[in-house]
């Protein structure tokens, strides 16, 4: 695992624009599911920011779904949850739940870093 | 007194308990109506003790039966695998999805995949629960089982705080609901789930004794309802979950005065004249091939001749065989099969375990609608569990004959020695028992009947001989005399020696009445020979008195005439000499 992140960042310097990725690099789709504006989901979305641009920058797309909005696309992704950030994209998928405030555990739930053993 | 006092405090009407009924047989009725309506209630058990079944069954039934439509969350299985699942017993989850009376949403919840970063609600559940409830309307909710949050989810003080919610939410919505949990080693649930659910709490467990499983239900709690204690078994087959309520420990059933033929008329002539009582308990008890069958057998025959229904529970033979060995005495059996007025359900008594018995006895009866059911023989239960199980298993069995208006007869295979004790626990339970006793004397062995007891009518005191032939069942009279009592040949020779003693009695008297006959011509002749000799004598004596009589007139006549010669001038002397010559 610790090995996917050297390569991405070496790549990441060799890029220019940080609109979607080029051919043959790792494409990062990301849901947040919120259920309405809460302060947890506000606080949620800003740390997700955070950590994207830090790691994933121009790579990455962020779709917020606010359920309260589409309650039938809970089921879809198995949404218990709220807040509850999905990797759709790169595989497999990858849930992380909670207003994302531990950065660390973010990492490691998108496999952007190696779990502390 | 106490029962007045009871009545009136009874009497006036407390805003009770709303309930939804469950629909599941027998259930309701432990509870006295059902669920607590719009409140959670707690369903626990082991793995494998019919959780999920009675949370389904409780939703199909709300909807076939009570038209409430609703939603089943599923935590452990996929919507598919418990449409499945619950397919071989007769529900069609799919066709109610499709009719938009149900909703079964399936939860997925995978530990291994789940990252927790930071504070979280359990809004996402609430939102699927909020949709699905609000597409059917529904009015009943299972959640199955809720503890799959408390396993895979870390943050055990927010889940526990967003259970209570849940909770809350439910109640808020008026949902009837069920949630199940696993049960936890020394406590209701493995995590502590009863704390949140406190208006009723339901136990299932499966238990094995002697190699038999039994499932059992017991209502641990139910907040603001009475509801039964005991521990309930319960049934999973074909036809869903029932339980069995030992309902009528109340005896409040009502009794029938109506008689009724037992197909033996010496029997019904034994029994008062009139048969036995509808809807009385009756156990024909004896040793092996007393003909205990064949009786009960008459019964059911007799019963089906009126046009009604019966059901046989053979525990011993099959049904055919029961059908073969009954036309041996002249009762066809088959006939009645054929026209639907008899069942025969033939089950090794080792086959369940008792309750499973009685269920599947239960289950029979109340679709069959029988009005006498015939047990053959309820001793072989004995093998099937301890003593006091099956008697009350047999209490149970009687009270709910006894509720449905059936005649119940048993059959009880007596071994020697053994006979009392068990039939004691049995015996107080019983309307009408019949003994038939071996009778074994002069080389052979014949059958005795007896009726030991029955009550409500003037019954017989006297022992019969019990005969089985090709023509049916007969009782004939035995002899009770100085030897004791006497049947088969014995009696036959009693007939024939009681015969020529009459024959004797029969000559000695003609003997007698014609001595008397020729005493009587004597005394006429004698008499006759006294009236002749007194006629003889009289007419002497009549003959002497008209002499007398004539000599007398004679006199006179002469006197007379002396007295006229006087008074012509020798009267004096002519008078007195004629005087004096006299």
């Amino acid at each position: 695992m610790a090995t996917k992140k050297k390569p991405t960042k070496a790549r990441k310097t060799a890029r220019t624009s940080g609109a979607w990725p080029v051919a043959g690099e790792e494409r990062w789709e990301l849901r947040l599911y919120v259920a309405g504006q809460t302060p947890r989901c506000v606080e949620a979305f800003s740390h997700l920011r955070r950590i994207c641009d830090e790691h994933l920058e121009g790579r990455y797309s962020i779709e917020v779904i606010d359920l309260l909005k589409n309650p039938t696309l809970a089921a879809g992704d198995q949404i218990i949850a709220i807040p509850t950030l999905v990797r759709k994209l790169p595989r497999p998928m990858k849930k992380i739940i909670g207003d994302l405030s531990n950065t660390e555990r973010v990492l490691v739930g998108l496999n952007l870093k190696a779990r502390a053993s | 007194m106490a029962k007045k006092k009871a009545s009136k405090i009874s009497k006036p009407s407390l805003p009770t308990l709303a309930k939804t009924p469950t629909g599941i047989s027998g259930f309701d009725a432990i509870t006295q109506g059902g669920l607590p309506r719009g409140r959670p209630t707690l369903v626990c058990g082991g793995p494998g003790c019919g959780k999920t079944l009675f949370g389904v069954e409780f939703l199909v039934r709300g909807i076939e039966q009570f038209d409430e439509p609703a939603v089943f969350v599923a935590f452990e299985e996929t919507a598919d695998d418990l449409t499945k699942n619950v397919a071989s017993l007769g529900y069609d989850l799919k066709k109610l999805a499709a009719d938009k009376k149900l909703v079964v949403d399936f939860v997925h919840l995978d530990p291994g995949d789940i990252e927790e970063a930071g504070g979280y609600t359990l809004d996402g559940l609430f939102v699927r629960l909020d949709l699905a409830v609000r597409s059917v309307k529904a009015k009943r909710i299972v959640i199955d089982t809720l503890e799959v949050l408390l396993g895979s989810l870390n943050d055990a003080s927010a889940v526990r705080a967003e259970l209570q919610r849940l909770f809350r939410w439910l109640k808020e919505r008026n949902l009837t609901a069920v949630i199940t949990a696993e049960r936890g080693d020394g406590a209701l649930t493995k995590h502590g789930l009863e704390e949140y659910v406190s208006d009723c709490v339901i136990l299932l467990e499966q238990r094995v004794d002697d190699l038999m499983a039994t499932r059992r239900l017991r209502v641990v709690k139910y907040r603001g309802s009475s509801h039964g204690a005991n521990e309930y078994p319960f049934l999973i087959d074909e036809h869903g979950f029932s339980v069995l309520p030992m309902t009528s420990v109340l005896l409040d059933y009502k009794v029938s005065t109506e008689r009724a033929s037992t197909g033996i008329a010496d029997l019904d002539v034994m029994l008062g004249g009139k048969g036995y009582f509808r809807t009385s308990t009756i156990l024909v008890s004896g040793g092996a091939g007393t003909g205990k069958s064949s009786i009960a057998a008459s019964m059911v025959n007799a019963a089906c001749s009126r046009g009604e229904k019966a059901i046989i529970f053979a525990l011993e033979e099959s049904p055919s065989q029961i059908v073969r060995n009954m036309r041996s005495v002249g009762i066809d059996l088959d006939k009645w099969v054929k026209k639907g007025l008899l069942l025969i359900r033939a089950t090794r008594p080792s086959f369940y375990g008792l309750e499973m018995h009685l269920l599947t006895m239960h289950k029979e009866i109340a679709a069959f609608e029988p009005r006498l059911v015939v047990l053959d023989p309820i001793s072989s239960l004995m093998n099937a569990g301890s003593s006091r199980d099956v008697k009350a298993m047999m209490v149970r069995l009687f009270d709910s004959l006894k509720l449905r208006q059936i005649t119940g007869v048993m059959t009880y295979l007596t071994t020697a020695g053994k006979m009392e004790e068990t039939e004691a626990g049995i015996s107080s339970l019983i309307d009408t028992w019949l003994e038939v006793r071996d009778v074994e004397l002069n080389g052979e062995r014949t059958r005795a009947l007896y009726v030991i007891k029955s009550r409500g009518m003037s019954h017989s005191n006297q022992v019969r001989e019990f005969l089985l032939g090709t023509d049916g069942v007969r009782l004939l009279q035995v002899y009770a005399g100085p030897q004791g009592v006497l049947t088969g040949s014995a009696r036959i020779t009693q007939d024939n020696r009681l015969a020529a003693e009459a024959q004797l009695r029969d000559a000695e008297a003609k003997r007698t009445e014609n001595l008397l006959r020729r005493k009587e011509a004597a005394l006429r002749a004698q008499i006759a020979a006294l009236e002749a000799q007194f006629e003889s004598e009289a007419e002497a004596a009549r003959f002497e008195l008209t002499e007398v009589a004539r000599q007398v007139e004679r006199e006179q006549a002469e006197s007379a005439a002396a007295a006229e010669r006087r008074s012509s001038g020798l009267a004096t002397v002519g008078g007195s000499r004629r005087g004096g010559r006299r």
